[in-house]
């Protein structure tokens, strides 16, 4: 049925179809999801600070997921990772006369909750495995797949073959390649999880990742390059194991 | 030397004596833009002649890509409720 349909009792008079332009005062009694004015960030901001509660859970909704998987990629359970999470919207709170909105909201997020998760990581000591990382930075990311020697050093002992386009869809449709991909990433080295969560996955300026983190800009490549290749290989594996399946 | 020795050898001269294992130690600076430019001419000649590395990059790609695309989890109702709680406890301070 076409939305431009005339209103029967009155020729030629357009009815708006029920939600349209929902803000409008006549409809707005009808909307019931959490009002879209809130992902405005100004406005969100604003409900906070005198208190509304809807925009407090919507805020709960929209950054619950990330907060508790940047979490985790600090400390070394789920449980404290939760825990983490409530002191971060604890901190939210107090410290939101004083946020002047010059970053984003969510890098301010991400910055309470890692420095609460700093703390907790010290504690719970998942930083220790820090040497190890540096140790590894040395030498070559992905030496088997290389001619060692000779007039093809450093070659492709195997070309990689393509990948279809659709792969990332493909594999997160299926519960177990995003089940092995989550293995993959949990492996990782804690800094090199770190930089990968914010990077790739929470999609964090590389800058702003640095300052998180307190590495320098080298080193969040080097960290960066080392996760990429390991999930990278973690996918190529799965795929040929798809493949032979079929 | 074999054939695919010289081929090889070939190869590398024109690739701007770039390996196709250097190049994807380059990978990431490549991504992040931060090469300088000498060496990121380089880096395209390879990748123009050797269909090996142009497939690892796009690999490298999707493998970007899948990461940002992971699903997150809904915040657990007990938990939600829970921080609403004190949100009201909150305001009334």
């Amino acid at each position: 049925m076409g939305v431009f349909h005339k209103h029967e009792s009155e020729p030629g008079f357009w009815k708006p179809p029920k939600g349209f332009m929902c803000m409008t005062e006549s409809t707005h009694q009808q909307v019931r999801t959490p009002a879209p004015q809130w992902s405005n960030e100004q406005v969100l901001l604003d409900g906070l600070r005198i208190g509304n509660e809807e925009a407090f859970a919507y805020l709960l909704d929209a950054y619950y997921g990330q907060l508790l998987r940047v979490a985790m990629s600090h400390v070394p359970s789920r449980a404290v990772a939760e825990e983490v999470v409530q002191e971060t919207w604890q901190g939210v709170l107090e410290s939101l006369p004083r946020f002047e909105g010059r970053s984003s909201l969510k890098t301010w997020l991400f910055r309470i909750l890692t420095n609460r998760a700093k703390t907790r990581g010290k504690r719970e000591s998942r930083y220790e495995s820090m040497d190890s990382e540096e140790g590894e930075s040395e030498g070559w990311t992905d030496p088997d797949r290389f001619i060692p020697g000779g007039g093809l050093q450093g070659h492709w002992r195997v070309q990689p073959t393509p990948w279809d386009d659709l792969t990332p869809e493909r594999l997160l449709l299926s519960k177990e390649s995003r089940r092995l991909i989550q293995i993959a990433i949990d492996a990782l080295p804690p800094v090199q999880r770190q930089v990968m969560m914010l990077r790739d996955i929470e999609d964090v300026d590389a800058n702003e990742v640095c300052n998180l983190l307190d590495i320098t800009e080298t080193n969040q490549r080097v960290l960066l390059h080392r996760a990429r290749t390991k999930v990278r290989c973690a996918i190529d594996a799965q795929l040929s194991e798809t493949d032979k399946n079929e | 030397m074999t054939p695919k020795e010289i081929k090889g050898e070939m190869m590398h001269l024109m690739a701007g004596n770039m390996s196709c294992q250097e190049l994807t130690e380059l990978i990431t600076e490549y991504l992040e833009g931060t090469m300088p430019m000498v060496q990121r001419i380089r880096f395209q000649i390879h990748l123009g002649l050797c269909l090996g590395c142009r497939n690892h990059l796009h690999q490298m790609k999707l493998t970007i890509q899948t990461l940002g695309k992971l699903p997150v989890e809904p915040m657990p109702p007990a938990i939600r409720a829970e921080m609403l709680h004190r949100f009201r406890n909150w305001k009334k301070e």
